[in-house]
């Protein structure tokens, strides 16, 4: 299964995305890099390299990423962990692609069908006239 | 310069981080998140705390030096500082003294790192703006001739007025580019924590 990480400045935001994504795709491996480890804001690349290897069962990791930092800090963990393969950050919003992506991760999606309905996410309606 | 100097070097700039955690992050609250002073602080103390242990190899210690502020900062700072102490300590593997050829190729490999992680350039409020000017007036005194410590004095000033520019234009990096033009008029938080590393290196020379 493809795994997924969420990272965010806020611990918080981090872990209440997860709960979230769990109502629908309560099976996949999506682990949370949330705050600093010594519970600030702010994102850690230890924090992200630790879910990492968590979510990683062999099938590829999609990261999630907040603000700033946190794509800098996304960034050095992959290349901290060249043997996470495949891996990308994808270019979605937090919340909606997390929950899109869970969703394609936990009916058996592959890598790219994963990042795809992430980056799709970005294109949702929420109101319509 | 050897190792066991460069520590004493690296200890000033993490003490002079200290003396201006609340400065920086004074400047952050008005255009950015408002942690930069205690994001540095808080990398750099980790970084005083490991300096006993480090090797006395000016390469190492930079590297090390390096993985310790992306580990501890949690910042943008982390990454994009982390990242310039790794490449220039990469830059200048297994020379055991370090001098102006090595500083040059130091902070050139920093400044390449710092602009292709932050996908950034000059002219864009951070701390490219005032790296950079710094750089180039180090590298253009060093090729004139002049001793280091005097081409330190002129990077400095460089940065110096690198700073003033940052106060002049708007951000399009990092979390002060949300404010779009009310980021005028007040200078770059990163921009001037880099001042305050080149202002130590430049009295530490003195």
């Amino acid at each position: 299964m493809v795994g997924m990480v969420v990272i965010s400045h806020s611990a918080k935001i981090a872990s209440g995305v997860i709960d979230l994504v769990k109502q629908m795709a309560p099976n996949i491996p999506i682990f949370p890099a949330g705050g600093t480890s010594d519970g600030r804001i702010g994102t850690e690349m230890d924090l992200i390299m630790g879910a990492m290897e968590q979510a990683d069962q062999g099938d590829g990791v999609v990261l999630l990423v907040d603000l700033g930092s946190a794509v800098m800090s996304a960034q050095l963990a992959m290349e901290m962990l060249p043997d996470i393969q495949p891996v990308a950050i994808a270019n979605g919003p937090l919340v909606e692609g997390a929950v899109v992506g869970g969703v394609e991760a936990e009916i058996g999606g592959s890598f790219d069908k994963v990042l795809g309905a992430v980056e799709e996410a970005s294109q949702m309606v929420k109101v319509r006239d | 310069m050897d190792g066991q100097v460069f520590k004493k070097l690296l200890e000033e700039i993490a003490e002079k981080i200290k003396e201006n955690r609340q400065f920086l992050t004074d400047l952050d609250q008005v255009i950015g998140d408002g942690d930069h002073g205690i994001n540095m602080d808080r990398g750099f103390s980790k970084v005083l705390e490991k300096i006993p242990s480090m090797p006395d190899d000016v390469s190492m210690c930079m590297k090390q030096t390096g993985m310790t502020l992306v580990s501890t900062v949690g910042g943008a700072a982390g990454p994009l500082y982390g990242t310039a102490f790794m490449k220039a300590g990469d830059a200048i593997k297994g020379k055991e003294e370090v001098g102006v050829g090595e500083a040059i190729l130091m902070m050139d490999a920093a400044i390449q790192g710092v602009m292709k992680l932050g996908k950034a350039t000059t002219g864009e409020k951070t701390m490219l703006d005032s790296l950079v000017p710094a750089y180039e007036a180090l590298k253009e005194c060093l090729e004139a001739g002049k001793e280091a410590k005097v081409c330190f004095v002129e990077a400095v000033e460089a940065a110096e007025a690198g700073v003033e520019y940052t106060k002049t234009i708007i951000a399009t990096k990092g979390r002060a580019s949300y404010l779009g033009e009310r980021s005028i008029g007040h200078q770059d938080p990163g921009a001037t924590s880099s001042l305050v590393i080149l202002t130590v290196i430049r009295d530490f020379l003195a």
